[in-house]
């Protein structure tokens, strides 16, 4: 798996082999593709507003209708993606970031940060996410920056935990234990031999994340605790078409479908990215 | 001698694996006499335990009985359904396994799981738990009413292996195959189990198939032996000639490495230097050419056949061996 | 035994005292007085002292911490600053709905997940087992509140075939229970899944054991093999994984609550964090998280009932 051309064929072909992780594949890049081209897909401005043609149906004109500012559905979905695409990748690369640092920290430090950041990464996973991320909105106002500092604090230990793991499984290696006879400095050794040895369940684990990040900033954003008002999410268009759901179920079919197309492409892409990777962590749900 | 209980001939089980057929089992002849103890020795991964898996019909799913018959009480156990099957199993043929330590439920009590043995019995709880009591103190447990209510963890290995044989027994099966019950017991113990076993096969007049790696367990216990290597049998034949005038190279090694080991107890079987063959793709001729000393160009060529009246074995070099023998 | 629930439970209230200490401190780290945000822009700097006073906030945060575990140990959270009611009594008031949820939640989770991936397990590669593989995945992806509000949309306001708010009248069981279906079913289905997968996976263990192999051996009916001695253990790590799932629901049940307008302590919290209801969040955080342990706790007990070896093990402390 050095070469990155042979890591790219390994995926594809294993990918062929399973038709769910195709789908989901496919589903993914679909989605990212119309997330990424919204400023030229939508047909219309999200935040225009035009009061006389309210909650209506989909029409020629407005493909999923409008909702109860007259705004057309189908564009603010479109840029919708757009936040949920920063959230994760924001989140998830610093999530990611932090816990590979503190992960080599416990698997390679001494035996006492091991155990205070293992306690560390209990205490926050212990604690119910979404009690969390309220409590930490109650005191610091709603805003998409907030969001994403709650996704990173409860995401830091998932990545964590593996990286951990790993780097304890590593060093215990023959060929570890060699260079540091050597005189290979620690921080060689994880450039050379622990990083490379973790990347693919990292990133296993980043694409099984996503569901859950994505979920996460569409439901604070549902609760109107997201973004502010204006701006499009799938969260803040389920918030509103909740509003007025006995008038029109349109916003609701709308922001809700991205949200089980990305939560489900996502899931079955990393499904098989895992099975392809790492077979022995099947089963070992989180 | 009466017609035999169980009379296997010609069986070959082959395994499915993705490297192709692994033929576990090449065109086994086997006889139990009523009332008889017939003795299995082989190494593992001979095929001992496939062939009580096909006996009592439980191979796993990738194995595939190529051709053969198993006769028991004049039934071909091959042909009959799998209820027809499970009719038989614990009623006729009982099974005693190896391991005490994992063959017992770890989350039922003992008396549950006996009586949960006497499953097609129509007697009541009290009287199931009664027959059960009754067994335990049969096989030498104390104060069998109270092992009733304990798990199988807090009994020692030893008493687990008597409550097993009681299971096993609890039916008064025509057939008991024990396979290498004694192996994971210490040596005082072992000879205690083989003792009562002894004992039990003559109260109920049961024939036993008796599955060991120690060839001292064998001649302690057994009336006729059979020597299985690599998936076929090489040698068998009344213990005694056996055990004395042994003529597959095979066997004289094993007994030859230290015929000491036959009276004293021991874990394994000697070491014989060279390992097994690969059983997907075998070897021409005899299977144990590569590990014969006194292998000759024929060897390689044509696969020897069970020979002898009695007292058989596999080997094209019977007479050599007979000749040089001191 | 009772060492080992002593043991635990010191850790699960090391927990609790981490978390709310954490909340406790950061209320205080925050830019701007409680009080501002509490009474908005409008209150006069008296209002404001005047409501610090009572609060307690004028005091250094070691002695409010200290005054709300004195307050804790008496059962007293203090009262909401806007109704003056005592805390402990609107918590509680609420609890009953959301437990009542979250266990109608759970239960028709395992009635459907524990027998679906039992047959998964032993009709392995049916049909069965695979749609059962594909659904499982895909309903423990899908964010519970999407559910929630295409149930709503459906099953209550197209359909009509259940009410769309509330709990349902007091007294009239039926009612309430009509009230429950659609709530339960939001929160309830990822389980399913997840149950089901556990089940399976640990039943597909179980069935390899040597056990299993010596009560087919005397020939036990096969359904016999199957629930009595294979299902009992493959269970206990599934037992595990519902005690924390009532913890994790009590937060997700949150979403359930506000979808369909039904009292509970997700609902209380989420209004106490838009009025900036300190008071109530710390209540109601208090009590999740309480309960988040104790079912984790309550799991693991069960556990060592279910498998006499941990009981033992545990009971002699080792």
């Amino acid at each position: 798996m050095s070469k990155p051309r042979g890591l790219i064929a390994h995926t594809w072909s294993g990918l062929k082999k399973d038709p769910l992780g195709m789908a989901g594949f496919v589903l993914v890049s679909f989605i990212l593709l119309l997330t990424i081209l919204a400023p030229w897909l939508a047909p219309y401005d999200p935040l225009d507003v035009n009061v006389h043609n309210r909650l209506s149906g989909p029409s020629a004109a407005h493909w999923l209708g409008t909702d109860q500012l007259g705004r057309d559905i189908l564009s603010r979905v479109l840029y919708g993606g757009q936040v949920a695409l920063k959230v994760s990748l924001v989140a998830i690369s610093v999530a990611m970031a932090i816990g590979l640092l503190l992960g080599m920290l416990a698997g390679l430090g001494p035996r006492w940060l091991d155990r205070v950041l293992v306690i560390g990464f209990d205490t926050v996973r212990s604690f119910p996410t979404i009690m969390f991320a309220l409590a930490i909105v109650a005191l610091t106002g709603p805003s998409l920056n907030t969001v994403i500092g709650v996704i990173i604090i409860t995401s830091i230990p998932v990545y964590a935990r593996v990286v951990r793991t790993q780097t304890r499984a590593l060093r215990q290696r023959d060929f570890i234990l060699a260079e540091r006879a050597m005189g290979a400095s620690t921080g060689r050794i994880l450039r050379d031999h622990v990083l490379p040895n973790i990347a693919a369940p990292l990133f296993i684990l980043a694409s099984m994340d996503v569901p859950a990040v994505v979920g996460m900033e569409a439901g604070l954003s549902f609760l109107g605790l997201g973004v502010s008002p204006p701006t499009p999410s799938w969260g803040s268009i389920l918030n509103d078409g909740y509003s007025y759901l006995r008038n029109s179920p349109w916003p609701i079919i709308a922001g809700g479908i991205p949200l089980i197309a990305v939560t489900l492409g996502f899931t079955f892409f990393g499904e098989s990215l895992r099975d392809i990777f790492d077979p022995k962590l099947r089963g070992k749900d989180r | 001698m009466t017609a035999p209980v169980l009379d296997i001939r010609g069986l070959s089980i082959s395994y499915g694996t993705e490297a192709g057929a692994l033929k576990a089992l090449r065109d086994v002849d086997l006889e139990v006499g009523e009332g008889s103890i017939i003795g299995i020795v082989g190494e593992s991964g001979c095929g001992k335990s496939t062939l009580i898996s096909a006996i009592i019909r439980l191979l796993a799913p990738n194995a595939q009985i190529v051709q053969g018959a198993v006769n028991f009480k004049g039934r071909d156990l091959l042909g009959l359904s799998s209820e027809q099957m499970r009719a038989l199993r614990g009623d006729e043929i009982s099974m005693v396994f190896q391991d005490p330590m994992t063959s017992l439920n770890p989350t039922l009590t003992i008396g549950r799981q006996m009586s949960d043995v006497q499953h097609r019995s129509t007697v009541s709880r009290s009287e199931k738990n009664a027959c059960s009591v009754m067994m335990l103190e049969r096989v030498g447990i104390p104060d069998p009413e109270a092992q009733l209510k304990r798990y199988p963890h807090h009994l020692s290995g030893g008493m687990r292996q008597r409550v097993a044989i009681a299971m096993a027994l609890m039916a008064e099966p025509s057939l008991l195959i024990a396979d290498e019950p004694t192996t994971a017991l210490d040596a005082t113990l072992e000879v205690q189990i083989i003792h009562r076993l002894k004992e039990l096969q003559r109260e109920f007049g049961c024939s036993i198939l008796f599955i060991s790696h120690h060839l001292g367990v064998i001649a302690e216990l057994c009336e006729e032996v059979i020597v299985m290597y690599a998936g076929e049998v090489v040698e068998s034949g009344p213990l005694r000639e056996v055990f004395i005038d042994p003529k597959h190279p095979y066997t004289r090694k094993l007994l030859e490495c230290d015929p000491a080991r036959i009276a004293e107890p021991t874990r394994e079987l000697p070491v014989i230097e060279g390992s097994l063959p690969n059983l997907v793709n075998l070897p021409d001729g005899c299977i144990f050419k590569d590990r014969c000393s006194k292998a000759e160009a024929r060897c390689g060529i044509e696969p020897p056949k069970m020979s002898g009246d009695g007292h058989r074995a596999a080997c094209h070099l019977l007479d050599h061996f007979q000749e040089t023998s001191p | 035994m009772l060492r080992f629930i002593v043991r635990r439970g010191l850790l699960s209230l090391l927990i609790l005292f981490l978390a709310v200490s954490l909340m406790f401190g950061m209320i205080h780290m925050v830019p701007g007085d409680p009080a501002t945000v509490m009474l908005g822009p409008k209150a006069t700097p008296e209002m404001k002292a005047e409501f610090s006073r009572r609060l307690g906030l004028d005091q250094p945060l070691a002695v409010q911490l200290g005054r709300f575990y004195a307050g804790l140990a008496r059962g007293d959270l203090g009262e909401d600053p806007f109704t003056n009611r005592e805390v402990t009594v609107i918590v509680w008031e609420q609890l009953p709905y959301t437990l009542v949820l979250v266990l109608v939640a759970i239960g028709g989770a395992s009635l459907l997940g524990i027998p679906l991936g039992c047959f998964s397990a032993i009709r392995r590669n049916s049909l069965l087992d695979r749609l059962t593989a594909v659904m499982s995945v895909a309903f423990i992806a899908i964010p519970s509140f999407v559910v929630a509000l295409y149930l709503l949309l459906w099953l209550a306001v197209k359909w009509r075939w259940f009410p769309a708010m509330g709990a349902g009248e007091s007294g009239n069981l039926a009612d309430q229970a009509h009230h429950l279906v659609l709530p339960a079913i939001a929160l309830g289905l990822g389980w399913v899944g997840y149950i089901a997968r556990m089940v399976r996976a640990s039943m597909l263990e179980v069935m390899e054991e040597n056990h299993i192999r010596t009560a087919r051996a005397f020939g036990l009916p096969e359904r016999t093999v199957i629930v009595h001695y294979a299902l009992r253990i493959a269970m206990l790590p599934t037992v595990t994984i519902l005690g924390m799932g009532i913890g994790t629901m009590l937060s997700g049940a949150l979403f359930a609550e506000i979808v369909f307008s039904r009292p509970g302590i997700g609902k209380l919290l989420y209004e106490a964090v838009l009025t900036r209801n300190y008071p109530i969040v710390m209540g109601s955080v208090l009590v999740t998280t309480g309960f988040f342990v104790l079912s984790t706790l309550a799991s693991d007990i069960i556990n060592a009932m279910l498998d006499p070896r941990l009981r033992e093990r545990q009971g002699s402390g080792e």
